[in-house]
Order: structure tokens, then C-alpha cells, then sequence
């Protein structure tokens, strides 16, 4: 470099107490001209409150049509190191466990074909390396697939799917998310990795109700772990928690959200009225020696969630309140794929699946994919009498016209 | 050519002894002091020290990190779904002493139990092309601004931040105790140039969800009414014709109140309570003072295990108004397809 790159605007994010990712651009700038440019562009968007990344173009990989995310500057002749600065994704492991010597082999191939900048990790979940040109792309994958990696989804397939820590390190865990995480990535590879459908498709499994990945708010399809029978309390370990200084009436007791715990504070005692616990995991959270959940576990599955773009957030909602998962998972595939073939089916272009069943109806949805109504799926029945009843259900017109002999034998 | 669809690499082969050896088998965990998590399980104990990270690292900060898992660890260490980064040894006697080396470092430790987590965010000015305003910036800032209550673990329950640099919210901001969004304010400026060379007309009029875009074959192109524009920016994903980003115009919401886990009450999504904010950069004083102020208000004046959403829920969304003393104003009043519900049809509130 000629002279000096000055970035006073970017270099008042290196103060503070909080590890700075100036810090970190300028780290990979001593070894990456990209990275140096990317300094030079961000100081620009900090004078100009706006960024200067131009429409993605089609980028990619032999064999694939996701993983990639193209990227050009709208400042070319500025920073021509950033002329083609595109983004791959790698699939994470599940639960994110690495060791130092996966990390490293990162690194290394990342440094040599890259820009030397990661996320650790994206949104999805997928480790994001930022910034490579066009030609290096093949070579990249292609390294990273020797050692033992390979691309996330992007764009309309399935994102590549993710889950909290699970059984890996959490009594909590209702099914082993570690492992349906890494049973499903692997079953759906051509999903993952060919754009096909009308958009994305997520899949995130929480191992419990706490919900440490966001399922429930990001995910169009969201396995949250629960239990059938009844939570089990250990009472030497409730009168433990009591003696320890812990307010079981107020802590405990009065956030139960159904009322179902009570407390006899002359026993010492805690009982449930097991009918009306909803499982919220609050008890089992607060007095995790004393409150285990129940021995019958599995998974309650809900669809659609997804963020403000474009018809409003939507949470997912129930639509199978419990579902034992055990490998090979094959009673969720099967439902899996009558849901991925009904979306393909009816989906605009750009419908997530929680967008395409709110404006067709739920019991449209319902019916195609083969699932029971059951009262679990809302939190009230509808107050409008505006029901589409189905023809088979009415009389219709004609018999109603007819004289009351006719059409006896 | 190398293979393809091998798949993610199997987790089983990162995972410490101990974790083998309990798999599926721990029976509780305690949370020692900020930043310490004790798991017990059927073999022996599991000590996880999370560690804050801006998440945009160079691969110099992943050695460092492999240098200290490699020191203290065997080389084994995971990332949480806040993006912080978890040393996991079975030996009590390491903790402290990768605690100070990670101090030494500059890496911050905390974020466990009833802290504030690490901020989740999106790409910003660094990467991103229809971004309103950046991201990680502005999560340096408040980060910076609020580290004490990422390192103390006091707080009235856990508080998640997240940070959306445009209405797509890659981040999922929308469920988050604190949710700092960038918006646009302005209609896009139709290019008719590149709508005309490489827009699907079709497509680009039908993304729109106020229809406020409508064909306009005469010129190839489209036109839009601007008057039924919401600046959500879903046509600029559409056709780079639609430019959006105004620097003197776009800047940040602030929302609050949502959460995802299901414990005590439902899931729930964070509500605006600031419209708007100024962009301003290198440190966006308004955005870091707007949030400290909620923090600050929450530790104070919630009961013991409620979140923000819950605190505000109890008191009532009024009530927060008056003790925050933010202004109200109708931008606050949702007039989009799900408003209804959000209106009070009861005659009892307070002031």
C-alpha cells in the first residue's frame, strides 16, 4: 500500500471495554488486501450513512445452487479489491461443538482463498466467510469439502438446520436435538443445496420449551421438546431449595402460569395438580434439582414462523402437540414431506409456508397434509360464524326440492 | 472436482470426554458466578465460561481462541446461538485461570443466568446491500455502553438484545426484549433503466404488500403510489431499480418487550416504542442512551424473574409510557393488517 489507510470514524469503535470488530477488519487487512479495502469502504458508508454493496449477482459452485451470496461494491475503482466480494456458507456442526483443531483447518483454508473474516456464526447458524472473489470459489469448496466440510443452504431451499446444545449438555433435553439435527441435514442434502421451492425453508430444534435457538419465532418448521405425562418432584431437594433461602411461594408458585404447583410451607411439601401444568418449563427451570419433567418425552412440532417481511411476523403455531423423535425420525419425514410437497405445490413465488396457510386457511392445510384438528392447535375457537363448510356436509339443493317419495327404491 | 452434499461435519467427533460420558445423562447445573456454568452429570462435573465476541472475527481471533481452548480445554470449545464462545473443561481448577487469561486477552466474560447475552446482529454497511443503517457498530456501541450488565448476573431475568439493520431482520429481532431495527422512511426511487433491462415486472409488482406498485407498460417499467408506500424495502430485494436507501432519512426503531421462550407466559412479539432514531455513526449516542434508559428502568422496577415483556404486560404498555416517560404519538399505533387486536377494547387502564 502507498500510503496509510486512515479510518477515524471506524478507529473511535477500537476504545471500549467490548472486543471490537474494527479491530478484527484491521487484523485481517495485514494479511488481506480485500480486508484492507473493506476498511477503506466502511469508513466511506460511515461518512455516507449508507452502505455501498450492490445487488447480489448468480454466484456459485459446480453442483450447487446454494451456499454462495454474491457480492460487489457499488465503489469499484475506490476499492478494487472488493470489485467481487462474495460470501459462503458453511454448514455448522451440530450444537455448534468444534474442537481447536476443526477451527484451525478453517482458518488456514479460509486465510489462504479468502479475505480471512468469518461470522461466528450467521443468523441460520452457518459459519459465514466474508468476502472472496468469483475464481476462488471453486477452489475454496473444494478444499473445505476434502477436510470434512461443506456449504449451508441460501435462497429458496432448505437453510441448513439447526439446534441448541440438547442432550450434548442440558438435563432439559426432551429428544436428542444433536442428533435429528445432523439426521436431518444429511437426509435432505439435495434440499439444502438446490434452490427449489417457491422460498426458503427453515427447521430449528429446541430440546425444550426455554427454546434457546428461537424456534418458535424463526423457524417455519419448529421442534420444541416436551412431555406427555406429568412433571416428577423430588421432595427432600424442594425442603434443600427452601432451606437454601429460595421463596418457593413467590418465586416458584406464583408464576406458575395454570396455578398448578402449591406449596404447604408448614410440611415443607410441593404438589402438582399434574392435569393443569402446561409445561412451560418455568418450575423445572427455577428448581432444577428438586422439579425434573416427565419420563414421557418427545416433541411438539409447530409451523410458519418467520420475520416482518412481508405480511406481518408470525409465530409458529402448533399442529402436532406431541411426537416421540427417535432416529431414523421417519413419522416426522413422512409428515415433513407431505408439508414440502403441498407448499411446492400452492406456494407463490416467495410464500413462506406460515403466509401460504393464513391466506388459504388452516383447515385447508390441515386436510391436505393429513393432520387431526385438535383443540392444542389455538388458544380459542374463532368468534365469527363464517365457517366453509364442505360439500359433503350440506344437503344439498336438489335433494331438498325433491318430493319426499322420490328417489326411494 | 471434490465431492458434494457430504454434509456438515459430524458433531460426535468434537465432543470432550465428558460430554460423551454424560450424553443425554446430566441431572442439574448451576450457575457458579457470571459467566460460569457447572453441569453435573452421572461421571463428573462440566464447567462451560462463556466468552463475549463482536462476531465479525478475523480467523486471528479463532487461533486465539483455539490457542485458549488448546491451554485449558484439550482443544474443545462451542458457540452458543447468541454467538458467544464456550470453553468446556470437566477441571474446576482451570476456570479461573482461563477466566484471567481471557481477561488478558480483552475477552469478556459473562453473559449466563440473569445477564444481558451477547447481541445478535446482522451485516450492516460491512456486507449487506439493503441495510438501513449498520449493525455492528452500533452493537460495539451498546455493548460498550452496557457491559456491566454482561458481566454481572443480577439483573430481574436474562435480557436478550438484537439488532436488525433492515426490515428483513436476518437478526429475528422481532421476538427480543430489546430490539433495535434499522428502518427506511422514504419511497424508493424508481431506476426505470434497470427495471427495463432486468426486472421481472410481474414479479416486482406482485411483492409489494400494499400493492403499492403497479405496472406501467407504456414506459416497461412500473409506477408507484406513494402514498400507500411502508418503506419495508421487499421490492429493492426485488429489483436493484428500486432504490431505497435515503442516508438522510433512514435510521433506527427501537422495540421492546418480546421473547421466545416459553416459560411463565407465551412467546410474544417486541412492540415499537421509539419510531425513530437519527443514524449517527461512528457511536448513534441516541440509540445507546434510549436503550440504557429501558434497561435501566427495568432493573429498577421489575419483580424478581420478569422479563421486559412481562414487567411491561403487568404495569400495562400505559404505565410504561408514563415511568419511561417516552413520548407516545399515533406512529406507535399499528395500522397494518394485524392492528386490531393491538387496540384496547376495555375500559379499564391506567395513567
Amino acid at each position: 500500500m502507498e500510503e496509510e489507510r486512515k479510518t477515524p470514524r471506524l478507529d473511535e469503535l477500537e476504545r471500549g471495554p467490548w472486543p471490537s470488530f474494527v479491530t478484527e477488519i484491521k487484523r485481517a487487512a495485514v494479511k488481506s488486501e480485500a480486508a484492507d479495502d473493506l476498511l477503506g469502504l466502511l469508513e466511506k458508508s460511515y461518512e455516507d450513512k449508507v452502505g455501498h454493496w450492490k445487488h447480489g449477482g448468480i454466484v456459485g459452485v459446480k453442483g450447487y445452487g446454494g451456499g454462495v451470496i454474491g457480492r460487489y461494491t457499488d465503489m469499484p475503482e475506490e476499492f478494487p479489491h472488493l470489485r467481487e466480494f462474495h460470501t459462503m456458507r458453511l454448514n455448522q456442526p451440530s450444537g455448534w461443538f468444534y474442537t481447536s483443531e476443526a477451527l484451525r483447518k478453517i482458518c488456514d483454508i479460509w486465510e489462504k482463498h479468502g479475505s480471512g473474516l468469518t461470522n461466528f456464526h450467521g443468523s441460520t447458524g452457518d459459519v459465514i466467510l466474508l468476502g472472496t472473489t468469483t475464481s476462488e470459489l471453486q477452489p475454496t469448496f473444494d478444499e473445505f469439502s476434502d477436510a470434512g466440510f461443506d456449504l449451508g443452504g441460501s435462497g429458496s431451499d432448505l437453510r441448513s438446520p439447526s439446534c441448541c446444545v440438547g442432550p450434548g449438555r442440558c438435563e432439559f433435553a426432551c429428544y436428542d436435538t444433536l442428533d435429528m439435527c445432523f439426521d436431518l441435514t444429511n437426509e435432505y442434502q439435495d434440499e439444502l443445496h438446490r434452490p427449489m421451492w417457491p422460498y426458503k425453508f427453515k427447521i430449528k430444534m429446541s430440546g425444550c420449551a426455554n427454546d434457546c435457538v428461537a424456534a418458535i419465532a424463526r423457524a417455519d418448521l419448529s421442534v420444541i421438546g416436551t412431555w406427555r405425562d406429568c412433571i416428577r418432584i423430588d421432595q427432600d431437594e424442594v425442603k434443600a431449595y427452601a432451606a437454601g433461602g429460595l421463596d418457593i411461594q413467590t418465586a416458584v408458585c406464583d408464576k406458575c402460569p395454570t396455578r398448578a404447583l402449591h406449596f404447604n410451607a408448614r410440611s415443607g411439601e410441593l404438589s402438582v395438580d399434574g392435569e393443569d401444568c402446561s409445561r412451560c418449563m418455568h418450575c423445572v427451570n427455577v428448581m432444577t434439582k428438586a422439579i425434573r419433567q416427565g419420563r414421557e418425552k418427545g416433541a411438539t412440532l409447530l409451523i410458519g414462523a418467520k420475520s416482518t417481511i412481508v405480511k406481518s411476523a408470525f409465530l409458529s403455531w402448533v399442529v402436532v402437540p406431541f411426537m416421540k423423535l427417535e432416529s431414523p425420525y421417519t413419522e416426522f419425514k413422512e409428515l415433513l414431506s407431505r408439508i414440502w410437497d403441498w407448499w411446492d405445490e400452492n406456494g407463490k413465488t416467495r410464500e413462506r409456508i406460515g403466509e401460504l396457510i393464513y391466506r388459504v386457511g388452516m383447515g385447508e392445510f390441515l386436510r391436505a397434509v393429513g393432520l387431526p384438528p385438535v383443540p392444542q392447535m389455538v388458544f380459542r375457537p374463532r368468534a365469527n360464524p363464517y365457517v366453509f363448510w364442505p360439500e359433503d356436509e350440506i344437503v344439498k339443493q336438489e335433494q331438498q326440492a325433491a318430493p319426499p317419495e322420490s328417489g326411494q327404491e | 472436482m471434490a465431492k458434494t452434499d457430504k454434509g456438515p461435519p459430524d458433531y460426535r467427533q468434537f465432543l470432550p470426554p465428558i460430554i460423551k460420558e454424560n450424553y443425554g445423562k446430566w441431572k442439574y447445573h448451576e450457575h457458579v458466578k457470571p459467566g460460569v456454568l457447572k453441569h453435573v452429570g452421572e461421571t463428573g462435573e462440566l464447567y462451560s465460561i462463556r466468552v463475549g465476541s463482536p462476531r465479525l472475527v478475523s480467523v486471528d481471533f479463532i487461533r486465539d481462541i483455539c490457542d485458549l481452548a488448546d491451554e485449558f480445554c484439550d482443544g474443545h470449545l462451542r458457540f452458543t446461538s447468541r454467538n458467544n464462545i464456550e470453553f468446556l473443561t470437566p477441571d474446576q481448577a482451570k476456570v479461573d485461570p482461563l477466566i484471567e487469561a481471557c481477561r488478558a486477552k480483552g475477552l469478556p466474560v459473562g453473559g449466563t443466568g440473569k445477564a444481558m447475552s451477547n447481541i445478535v446482529h446482522t451485516q450492516g454497511w460491512i456486507h449487506c446491500h439493503t441495510p438501513a443503517t449498520d449493525a455492528s457498530g452500533i452493537v460495539k456501541a451498546v455493548m460498550d455502553d452496557l457491559f456491566e450488565y454482561f458481566t454481572r448476573d443480577d439483573l430481574p431475568n436474562k435480557l436478550t438484545v438484537a439488532m436488525a439493520c433492515c426490515l428483513n431482520m436476518c437478526g429475528a429481532v422481532h421476538c427480543s426484549d430489546i430490539a433495535i431495527l434499522g428502518v427506511h422512511r422514504t419511497v424508493p426511487r424508481i431506476n426505470h433503466d434497470i427495471i427495463r433491462k432486468g426486472t421481472e415486472i410481474p414479479s416486482l409488482v406482485a411483492c409489494c404488500p400494499t400493492a403499492a406498485i403497479r405496472p406501467d407498460p407504456k414506459n416497461k417499467s412500473v409506477s408507484l403510489h406513494n402514498a400507500r408506500c411502508m418503506y419495508c424495502g421487499n421490492c429493492y430485494t426485488m429489483s436493484p431499480g428500486m432504490e431505497i436507501m435515503d442516508a438522510a432519512n433512514d435510521g433506527i426503531a427501537i422495540l421492546v418487550g418480546g421473547k421466545v421462550s416459553n416459560a411463565r407466559s407465551a412467546p410474544s412479539f417486541s412492540r415499537m416504542v421509539i419510531p425513530f432514531l437519527p443514524n449517527n455513526p461512528p457511536r448513534w449516542p441516541e440509540t445507546t442512551e434510549a436503550v440504557r434508559h429501558i434497561v435501566e428502568i427495568w432493573v429498577r422496577q421489575a419483580r424478581k424473574g420478569e422479563r421486559v415483556g412481562e414487567w411491561i404486560e403487568r404495569i400495562g404498555w400505559e404505565r410504561f409510557f408514563t415511568l419511561a416517560d417516552i413520548p407516545f404519538s399515533d406512529k406507535l399505533i399499528d395500522d397494518y393488517v394485524f392492528s386490531r387486536e393491538t387496540y384496547r377494547t376495555t375500559a379499564a387502564f391506567k395513567y
